[in-house]
């Protein structure tokens, strides 16, 4: 199964919001660490090690230059 | 109570008076691993000669945790029940995180094996066993006998040895280092050593306890008593425990390995002050291997070949499975065998280290993670770990050795993976005792529920189908032949063959394919 790369979540506002609501209050160390969580559960959930490559690879694509 | 060092008897050489006459293998270092070659040579019928700078079995704080898989050799050496009889095993592992409890777990053994999945005794048992058991096989033992150069020549090799009754040299056809991780042949033959240096040092102690503490392995990331840091009790036969404790690169070992240092923070550890100090040392650690263990007449086996960090408790288990991989395949070698057999050693073994030094590095990484993201993944993992089982699997305080799968390109059929061709046959029961057991050590056709065909120089096996043995090697299917190697390691399996096709596969076998 390829990496779903169409948008997926009915209500990406909604989510949007959540996930900063869900840093408020936060230092940014703090926020670093609520991420690096946040990868690790979701990752989990996925499983699959082809989807997570992609995923990871997408994620890489150019990191390291500016935005 | 600590262990009472006894030195082997130093025998003055006959070549010291006269030259001897040119010998088939000669192993260099009585460590680990260069007894257990001896021993798994003289399985073989070959008598090796081993030389020793010194006279005494390992001294200090070095290996304590034996695999399986090491039992199993270690069992076909003649030491494996003697072994598991003093080791200890410990069951229950919990990992703490600045003194909070994160989860624990029940190593639960599973059944159906000789030999537990591993246990914890002190490396001078191990070799006092196989210095016994290779005296009894009446190998040629030398003790004091120090290996000052290395001549190659295309069909042997010449040693300059000392001794205190002065020099001697001996020539053999094959020539094998077992002189560890700081091989002096490695470095006579100017060979590159590769690898990294871990920037940690650890303080390593043992310690003697006769206070009841539960047979437990634990481990604290950044306890509060050593802040930064981690530490790792574990114990070990004779009321003797073993604690690991991160330093820091910054820390200076003369320093911290002084009593009035270390007390404190053992102390701190077991939590009271009733013990005994037995040894102590400041490590570093690294990972590193020479890029071919065979040099024309100089094989590289066990530390001198590769090193390891200790977290996951690779380096004698890997060497060990260094001596399982070249004995049966020397033997022949020596007997005007195929030469390619040691290419076969070669890299299968490599690749072994590859795994072990990769298994190595990833547990030094979790557990002395660089500042930045490494270690910012590595609190999220020991956060979550505290609060959902999925994390649990991810903290890496070092993994049981296990033996890899080897890469073969064989005859291979839709039964249980476990078993599949380059995998150590698993053992199971028999009627009476025990698989490993009956595969010995040579060539075995095991045939599950059908007739084996006929076919010169195999020993063919035809248990009785047990549940375990389907369970292991069956899976769905009604009958299965399978080719095991000396080493017990599965040359090839079909659910039905012929002779040609075993064959075959006993040729790739024999031609180091
Ligand atoms: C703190 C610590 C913990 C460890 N824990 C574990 C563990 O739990 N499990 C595990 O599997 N491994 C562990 N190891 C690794 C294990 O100790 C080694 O892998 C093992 O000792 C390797 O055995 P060896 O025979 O190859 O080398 P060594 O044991 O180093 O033996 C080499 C021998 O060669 C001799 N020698 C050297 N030079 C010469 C010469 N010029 N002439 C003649 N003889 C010579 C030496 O005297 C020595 O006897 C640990 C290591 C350390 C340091």
């Amino acid at each position: 199964m390829p990496l779903i790369t169409k948008p997926n979540i009915a209500d990406a506002d909604g989510f949007y919001a959540r996930l900063l609501a869900t840093h408020k209050g936060l230092t940014e160390a703090q926020s670093h660490a609520l991420n690096a969580r946040l990868v690790l559960v979701l990752a989990n959930h996925i499983g699959d090690a082809e989807v997570l490559t992609q995923a990871l690879d997408l994620a890489r694509d150019g990191a390291g230059q500016s935005a | 109570m600590a262990y009472d060092y006894r030195p082997f008897a130093y025998t003055p050489p006959s070549g010291l008076t006269a030259p001897e006459p040119r010998h088939k293998i000669v192993i260099v270092g009585a460590g680990p691993i260069g007894l257990a070659m001896a021993v798994e040579l003289a399985n073989h019928g070959i008598q090796a000669t081993v030389l020793d700078d010194n006279n005494v079995v390992s001294v200090g704080s070095r290996a304590i945790c034996w695999s399986k898989r090491s039992l199993e050799i270690l069992d076909r050496l003649g030491v494996g029940e003697r072994s598991v009889t003093k080791g200890v095993t410990w069951k229950v592992g919990r990992t703490l995180h600045r003194d909070q409890e994160v989860f624990n777990f029940d190593l639960l053994p599973e059944s159906g094996h000789k030999m537990p999945a591993f246990v914890n005794l002190q490396q001078y048992y191990v070799e006092e066993y196989l210095a016994e058991r290779a005296t009894d096989l009446a190998i040629d033992l030398r003790w004091k006998n120090r290996v000052t150069a290395v001549e190659q020549h295309a069909d042997h090799a010449v040693l300059s040895i000392e001794t205190p009754d002065g020099p001697y040299q001996l020539s053999a056809d094959w020539v094998i280092a077992c002189d560890g991780a700081r091989s002096p042949i490695r470095d006579m033959l100017g060979l590159d050593f590769d690898g990294e240096l871990f920037e940690e040092r650890f303080l390593i102690a043992d310690i003697e306890m006769q206070a009841d503490f539960p047979s437990e392995r634990r481990f604290w990331f950044e306890p509060n008593f050593h802040p930064g840091q981690s530490a790792l009790l574990h114990k070990q036969p004779d009321n003797i425990y073993r604690i690991d404790l991160q330093l820091g690169w910054d820390t200076d070992p003369e320093v911290e390995k002084r009593p009035e240092n270390v007390i404190p923070r053992i102390e701190k550890v077991v939590g009271h002050s009733d013990f005994k100090l037995d040894w102590v040392s400041v490590y570093t650690f690294q990972c590193r291997r020479l890029r071919s263990f065979v040099h024309n007449r100089v094989l590289f086996v066990g530390d001198s070949a590769h090193i390891v960090s200790p977290f996951g408790a690779r380096g004698g288990n890997g060497g060990l499975q260094d001596v399982d991989a070249l004995g049966w395949r020397l033997a022949a070698v020596v007997r005007g065998g195929n030469r390619d057999l040691l290419d076969a050693y070669d890299r299968e073994r490599c690749f072994g280290a590859d795994e072990n030094l990769l298994n190595s590095s990833r547990s030094t990484r979790f557990m002395s993670p660089e500042d930045g993201v490494e270690r910012l993944f590595r609190d999220a993992v020991l956060h979550l770990a505290g609060r959902t089982d999925f994390a649990r699997p991810m903290v890496n305080s070092g993994r049981l050795s296990r033996p890899c799968v080897y890469p073969l390109t064989a005859p291979d059929a839709d039964l249980p993976s476990g078993a599949r061709p380059g995998a150590v046959a698993p053992d199971a029961p028999l009627e009476d005792g025990w698989l490993t057991e009956a595969l010995g050590r040579d060539v075995v056709l095991l045939a599950l529920g059908v007739a084996p065909p006929q076919v010169a120089g195999v020993r063919v096996l035809t248990p009785d189908v047990t549940d375990t043995l389907r369970a292991r090697y069956l899976g769905a299917q009604a009958q299965a032949i399978y080719l095991i190697r000396p080493d017990q390691v599965v040359a090839a399996r079909w659910i039905s063959t012929d002779a040609a096709a075993v064959s075959a596969a006993l040729a790739d076998i024999w031609e180091g394919r």
